[in-house]
């Protein structure tokens, strides 16, 4: 049952709240049509915690709406480096949380498909289904990489996942993705406008585009304990 | 807001405790923990990373407990209260997060308080309004024991004047009990398998050191820990005992020890009281629930006319409702809330109660 107009509908006025930390932080507000009304960021590869909260105010203040505006929370969930990232995921589940609106999970990496898509798409001259296939590639710390596949964009606006988030080792990236025939684009960056567009997308289409757990993509780092040392000696 | 009797929800995060608290005032509402203790065990301590994914997946469901469980709506509360540090950084930083998008979404004031001084502030908490315990008294001497923190304060005022005293060089008391218990092949957390293997030990049987209380080391750290060289000390005698076949006495050794943890924290703690004239000793920390230790605090404090205070011991744990209960207190002395520009301190100093208070 697809309902292409419902998130504006249920919502008159209301808008999409992006918050990404998988790569800097990133938040955005954006219309359930697309119109972008603000997009802050901080590069900083790591304070997250730190300007998460003036990040959301000053994207608010921007789009001049309040908390009470805010339909949905369109939460990046990564992949990206865990500490930073969680911090994100944690906001937009207490900002949700706080005016009793639901959290839309996005894969981080999609809204950085999407962007490349529609930029094209308005500057090239092409069809927004341009039919290139393409890497997402981003820091994932720890001398590897995480990336997902793309090709085009769905019936809903959606990019298309041909290969879901995965890690490599840095220096095998290129050997991966020319055997997956994917050109390699790398993102610096999270476009928080984006996330939210592709979270509004996702809503008039009824549908689920990302889990609702981070995509950590990697074990906790730990070492388990073998026999006590030995104190003499 | 109320400044009289605000309420509060106070999120703590430092450790492998999700702690959600609601107060009124001074009055408990409710504390919600959710502790991934269970997810470490097979580590033998708590694992950061392992702590900080469970925070993020414990947060929301912590908080639709301690609203149900307070009766108590979001958009009835007065303030948001967060522990910035001291801490683990990862685990720290989702409850950072998690305040500052909670505070904006809802329009309220942000606390940004001191780990430490929230475990003082647990005392001034009452389960009922009208129940009214005697109130903490200043200045007063603080011991907080924890698996992470061994700390000697000297508290003037709650919210404007606490002083460290010593603090450990090494381990926590309780980071000594869970290295100790693996070595006697108890499980994880070491302090209640130690406690109870001690039961039946004598804690007299084996002299273990006690750690910086020779003159010299009370001369130059009178009033800090450390019990890295009891660890080996006991690791030592289990190993000489082992290598000559003879069987380990797991009651003595584990009764010896924790005299040994015991003995230092209350005779450094009870100097305090005498130096500085204070006569009141309060405990706080996760390693308040040993009995021993509370029983040998009570029976010398006594001894020396110092009165001891410990909050009930759901309060003695990590717990958010002893982060909201500092804040609380901030706001009834009408101090400015925190601007939304800190972040997570690991290390953040005792002195510093409150983080980024608006100027
Ligand atoms: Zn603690």
């Amino acid at each position: 049952m697809k309902e292409r107009a419902s998130v504006a509908r249920d919502y008159p006025g209301k808008v999409i709240l992006g918050i990404d930390t998988s790569l800097g932080s990133a938040v955005a507000v954006v219309e359930p049509d697309g119109v972008v009304r603000s997009q802050v960021e901080s590069a900083d590869p790591r304070g997250h915690a730190e300007v998460i909260g003036t990040l959301i105010e000053r994207a608010l203040a921007e789009a001049s709406v309040t908390a009470s505006d805010i339909s949905h929370v369109a939460a990046g969930m990564g992949p990206g480096p865990f500490t930073g990232l969680r911090v994100g995921i944690a906001a937009a589940r207490t900002f949700a949380l706080g005016r009793g609106v639901p959290v839309v999970p996005v894969v981080s990496h999609d809204a950085v498909a999407l962007e490349l898509m529609l930029h094209r798409a308005l500057t090239g001259g092409y069809d927004e289904a341009y039919d290139e296939t393409f890497a997402v590639v981003s820091d994932a710390r720890r001398r590897e990489f995480a990336y997902t596949v793309y090709r085009g964009l769905d019936d809903d606006g959606l990019p298309v996942r041909v290969a879901e988030p995965a890690l490599t080792p840095r220096d095998e990236i290129d050997g991966v993705l020319a055997a997956a025939g994917a050109v390699r684009r790398d993102a610096e960056r999270i476009p928080a406008a984006m996330l939210a567009l592709a979270a509004a997308r996702a809503l008039s289409a009824g549908r689920t585009i990302a889990s609702a757990d981070a995509l950590y993509l990697r074990s906790p780092d730990v070492t388990i304990p073998g026999v006590p040392k030995r104190a003499s000696t | 807001m109320s400044r009289d009797e605000p309420l509060v929800l106070g999120i703590e995060t430092s450790c492998d405790e999700t702690g959600i608290g609601i107060v009124r005032g001074r009055t408990l509402l409710s504390n919600t923990i959710a502790s991934s203790m269970d997810e470490h065990a097979r580590y033998g301590g708590v694992v950061p990373e392992i702590a900080a994914r469970a925070h993020l997946e414990a947060l929301e469901p912590a908080i639709h407990a301690a609203l149900a469980e307070s009766n108590v709506a979001l958009a009835d509360i007065d303030a948001v209260a967060v522990t910035s540090g001291p801490g683990l950084a990862g685990a720290l930083m989702v409850g950072v997060g998690a305040a500052k998008a909670l505070a904006v979404s809802l329009g309220t004031p942000l606390y940004a308080v001191n780990h430490l001084v929230g475990h003082i502030a647990a005392d001034v908490l009452t389960s009922d309004q009208h129940g009214a315990d005697a109130p903490l008294e200043y200045p007063t001497v603080a011991l907080l024991v924890s698996g992470g923190h061994t700390s000697l304060l000297l508290v003037r005022d709650l919210t404007t004047d606490v002083e460290l005293l010593g603090e450990t060089m090494d381990d926590a008391a309780g980071e000594a009990f869970d290295k100790v218990a693996r070595l006697l092949g108890l499980p994880y957390p070491g302090g209640p398998e130690i406690d109870r293997a001690a039961a039946s030990g004598d804690p007299k049987a084996i002299p273990f050191p006690r750690g910086l209380s020779r003159a010299s080391d009370m001369a130059a750290h009178r009033y800090d820990f450390s019990f890295s060289g009891l660890k080996t000390a006991v690791a030592r005698w289990v190993e000489q005992k082992r290598a000559a076949g003879e069987e380990i006495p797991v009651a003595d050794v584990a009764a010896s020890f924790r005299e040994a943890v015991v003995d230092v924290l209350v005779t450094k703690a009870l100097a305090a009281c005498r130096d500085y004239g204070v006569p009141r000793l309060l405990l706080g920390g996760g390693v308040i629930a040993n009995r021993r230790l509370r029983d040998v605090a009570l029976e010398r404090a006594a001894a020396e006319g110092v009165a001891v205070r410990i909050p009930p011991l759901s309060l003695c744990t990590d717990n958010g409702a002893m982060i909201a209960a500092l804040a609380s207190e901030l706001i009834m002395s009408g101090r400015p809330a925190s601007t939304l520009a800190f972040g997570a301190d690991s290390t953040l100093p005792v002195t510093e109660i409150q983080v980024a208070e608006d100027a």
